[in-house]
């Protein structure tokens, strides 16, 4: 921890040194990083790229400082070939939040400054398609600033008042004018208002261009929308696709058909009233998002906080299990994408089964596990669960994924359908701000877990998967070959799993939480996973942010479908294994 | 024939029994109705992997005559609303259902499509797909199981089994005119409240 510590100093430093005039240490208790001058943002950015190697944009995403009247734009940003996180922040006005874009720099930032702009309202100057992303065109304000309430409003914080004052229920519903989670803004006249037509929402993609050839036939490019109920979709998302006969030429993904207000909720919760809405963002791995989420908060608490021995060995045996339930779903789903009905999505959801057993042992829950706590995990293995994950994971499993091979991989038409399609380079992908399985695909081996590792996860042998070509069969492949590293660390953890305690405190539901800001990352199933947290010192957090990574790796999609077929988009879609809890949040 | 048809008024000779059956013509449109109810292949969110997980082979649904999901509504009968649905999508749902052709069954699966869930608070939540649909049958849970979705399915077997050709809805002289698809507003607006928007903007003395 200290090691880290000064190193991110070092660093710190130098580049201070190097811009003396443009960036100063963040010195607010608590926090860590530079603030950057917000005119001098761009070209600072450039030289940080070019001079110091930090490559990839993670996370960006806004605080709005309602106190201190500001508003404040946070950038994690790392370098490609390891280290840890630099933190960097532009603070400006709150009546006039403006901010330079970075999508010149950085394409991966355009959907999380897209984001910024439709929750917090902070504008980006130079963003080549500013609009809003979850909410529709169209809705009154931006709801994740402190001083927006929702229709349900009951109180800026939980718990909240007694809901029987007196012996009377008092339902929020009663309180609100329309007796439903419905508000209109001052001034609304229902008779007078024009909707807002979907032109604005498909501005990218709608002109349509109708063309002559030499033999005089006429052509006109087509707009196919597919989603947002598709089956192909994984749920509710939406591509707008422009082709030119078969031939994708545009595209743009929709979202927000499950935007569930995830952040909002957060900040009116306490901290650990958080733990189980992290289990609904990417419902296949609850294991490992209660794993980022925990670490960022531990961070937050403190030494005193840090998991015993037990806990944290429960917790990597936890998280490696989900990462092959997931990519078991992940194969078995593109394989339904392909075309291939089913078939081995039931063999995906028989080992999906065997493994929620597991959970359902220890958790009590089969999906919404909800199972770590700050300082460790909430609950003991069963008797006899050690025996029975032993068995799972030196027999059952590394056969079945021999099986799903051999099934599979070389099938003609799963070649023949995905080998070459949808390529992304690794200077792409890093570019795009692609994590997980999608990077490394593309040839870049970056893996937290070895980059910057957290948890005990330096004591495991294991490799980073990686394969170079960066297509749609890269990306299916390298799921084998994470479910067999994944077996391995398992292997190694169940032989050295310690006994002893599995919490590092006295259980509790409230904490003394210490100002400050933290961001926690765990490698999940689908990429770095991460959470930001702002602290006020009081029981509840300023500003929760996920930087979820499947929302972040659809950044690429269009790159990665321009110029194929529209038949393929499906698989291409599919190759990212997206989960709408997560991209919408 | 199974002997359930049967009505117990009339015998069979015994020659006949296994072959024959004497019934009600109620009776056996609903018997062939409840053994192959066509779910819509439509996720919503958390829940809809549950629902899958129904399928699949440890619950495996095809046991109900039900394993035939079919993405387009035009081939369904039953809409598992499998999770939470926002005020982004409803006005989708809402066609989705609008297109489904009689006879249409709808079941709320979990906290959220049946009241809004852990979400319920949310600036874009609806508090329970009931606000819009026709809801037959509710299962509770978070998400529910895959034995509690049986369980709901088994009901609606049980409604389709008391319905009576005589009576049934899709068989009225009355057009059915479908659920009037909300708009996308600063906020969400139902049309079926817009009298009672209008006017509460009259008090308010926003409306001339
Ligand atoms: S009821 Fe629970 S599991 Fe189902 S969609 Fe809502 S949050 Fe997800």
């Amino acid at each position: 921890m200290n090691d880290q510590t000064t190193a991110i100093n070092k660093i710190n430093q130098a580049i201070i040194k190097r811009f003396p005039d443009w960036v100063q240490i963040d010195e607010r208790e608590g926090y860590e990083g530079l603030v950057v001058e917000t005119a001098q943002l761009i070209p600072f950015m450039e030289a940080l790229q070019d001079e110091f190697g930090y490559d990839s944009l993670t996370s960006v995403t806004g605080v709005d400082y309602l106190p201190e009247d500001k508003m404040e734009v946070v950038y994690h940003i790392y370098k490609s070939t390891g280290g840890s996180i630099l933190v960097l922040k532009v603070q400006v006005p709150r009546s006039n939040p403006v901010v330079p874009s970075l999508v010149s720099l950085f394409p991966g930032a355009a959907f999380q400054e897209r984001e910024a702009w439709d929750l917090l309202g902070i504008r980006f100057e130079g963003h080549p398609n500013l609009k809003r992303i979850l909410m529709w065109e169209g809705f009154a304000g931006h709801p994740l600033r402190k001083d927006w309430r929702e229709a349900f409003y009951e109180g800026e914080f939980k718990p909240y008042e007694d809901r029987w004052p007196e012996g009377k229920v008092s339902k929020v519903e009663t309180s609100n004018p329309y007796q439903e989670n419905i508000r209109y803004p001052e001034g609304f006249n229902p008779e007078t208002w024009i909707p807002d037509t979907e032109e604005l929402l498909l501005q990218g993609t709608a002109s349509i261009k109708t063309e002559t050839d030499d033999m005089g036939l006429e052509t006109e490019q087509l707009v196919v929308n597919l989603g947002p109920q598709h089956p192909s979709t994984h749920g509710v998302f939406r591509m707008v696709a422009k082709l030119e006969g078969e031939t994708v030429v545009d595209l743009e993904p929709v979202m927000g058909y499950l935007h569930r207000n995830h952040e909002k909720i957060g900040e009116r919760n306490t901290y650990s009233m958080n733990m189980p809405y992290t289990d609904r963002l990417d419902y296949f791995c609850s294991m490992s998002n209660n794993f980022g989420y925990a670490l960022a908060v531990e961070k937050l608490l403190g030494e005193k906080y840090q998991p015993p021995e037990r806990a944290q060995y429960i917790r990597v045996i936890m998280a490696e299990l989900t990462r092959i339930l997931n990519h078991f779903m992940a194969i078995g789903f593109f394989l339904n994408d392909l075309g291939a009905y089913f078939t081995p999505a039931l063999y995906a959801i028989k080992e999906r089964e065997l493994i929620l057993d597991i959970f359902e042992a220890v958790a009590g829950s089969r999906m919404m596990c909800n199972y770590f706590r700050f300082g460790g995990v909430v609950r003991d293995l069963p008797d006899g669960m050690e025996e029975h994950i032993r068995k799972m994971v030196y027999e059952r499993l590394p056969r079945q994924v021999d099986e799903m091979d051999r099934y599979l991989v070389e099938n003609e038409i799963v070649v023949g359908r995905s080998q070459g399609v949808g390529v992304l380079t690794p200077e792409q992908a890093i570019a795009y701000s692609a994590v997980g399985p999608v990077l490394r695909a593309s040839g870049v081996p970056y893996d937290i877990r070895r980059a910057d590792p957290y948890s005990i996860y330096d004591r495991f042998e294991f490799d980073v998967a990686v394969r170079y070509h960066g297509d749609v069969y890269d990306r299916f492949l390298i799921r084998y070959d994470e479910i067999r590293q994944s077996i391995r660390i398992l292997q190694q953890a169940i032989d050295t799993l310690p006994e002893g305690e599995i919490l590092a405190n006295k259980p509790a539901y409230k904490f003394r939480m210490p100002k400050g800001e933290s961001y926690g990352r765990v490698e999940g199933p689908k990429g770095e996973l991460g959470f930001y947290i702002v602290s006020d010192g009081t029981d509840n957090p300023w500003r929760y942010h996920v930087r979820a990574p499947s929302f972040i790796n659809l950044t690429g999609l269009r790159e990665m479908s321009l110029g194929e077929k529209v038949a393929d988009l499906v698989a291409i879609l599919g190759s990212i294994d997206i989960v709408l809890g997560e991209v919408d949040r | 024939m199974p002997d359930e048809l049967n009505k117990s008024e009339y015998n069979i000779p015994p020659e006949m029994e296994g072959t024959v059956a004497i019934t009600t013509l109620d009776r056996i449109y609903n018997w062939g109705r409840r053994y192959s109810v066509w779910p819509m292949f439509f996720g919503l969110a958390c829940c809809a992997i549950e629902m899958i997980a129904t399928a699949g082979a440890r619950f495996d649904m095809a046991r109900f005559g039900m394993e035939i999901m079919r993405p387009s509504p035009r081939q369904c009968d039953l809409m598992i609303v499998s999770g939470t649905v926002t005020k982004k999508m409803v006005p989708q749902v809402v066609r989705l259902y609008n297109q489904m052709p009689e006879p249409k069954y709808v079941l709320s699966m979990g906290a959220c499509a049946s009241g809004g869930g852990p979400f319920k608070r949310g600036y874009n939540v609806i508090a329970g797909i009931d606000k819009y649909l026709p809801v037959d049958v509710y299962v509770p849970g978070c998400p529910p199981t895959p034995q509690a979705l049986l369980f709901g399915l088994m009901k609606i077997q049980e409604k389709i089994d008391k319905e009576s050709i005589s009576e049934v809805r899709w068989y009225s002289d009355e057009p059915d005119e479908g659920i009037p698809v909300p708009i996308l507003g600063p906020d969400l607006i139902d049309l079926r409240d817009f009298p009672a928007l209008m006017k509460k903007e009259q008090e308010k003395g926003n409306l001339a």
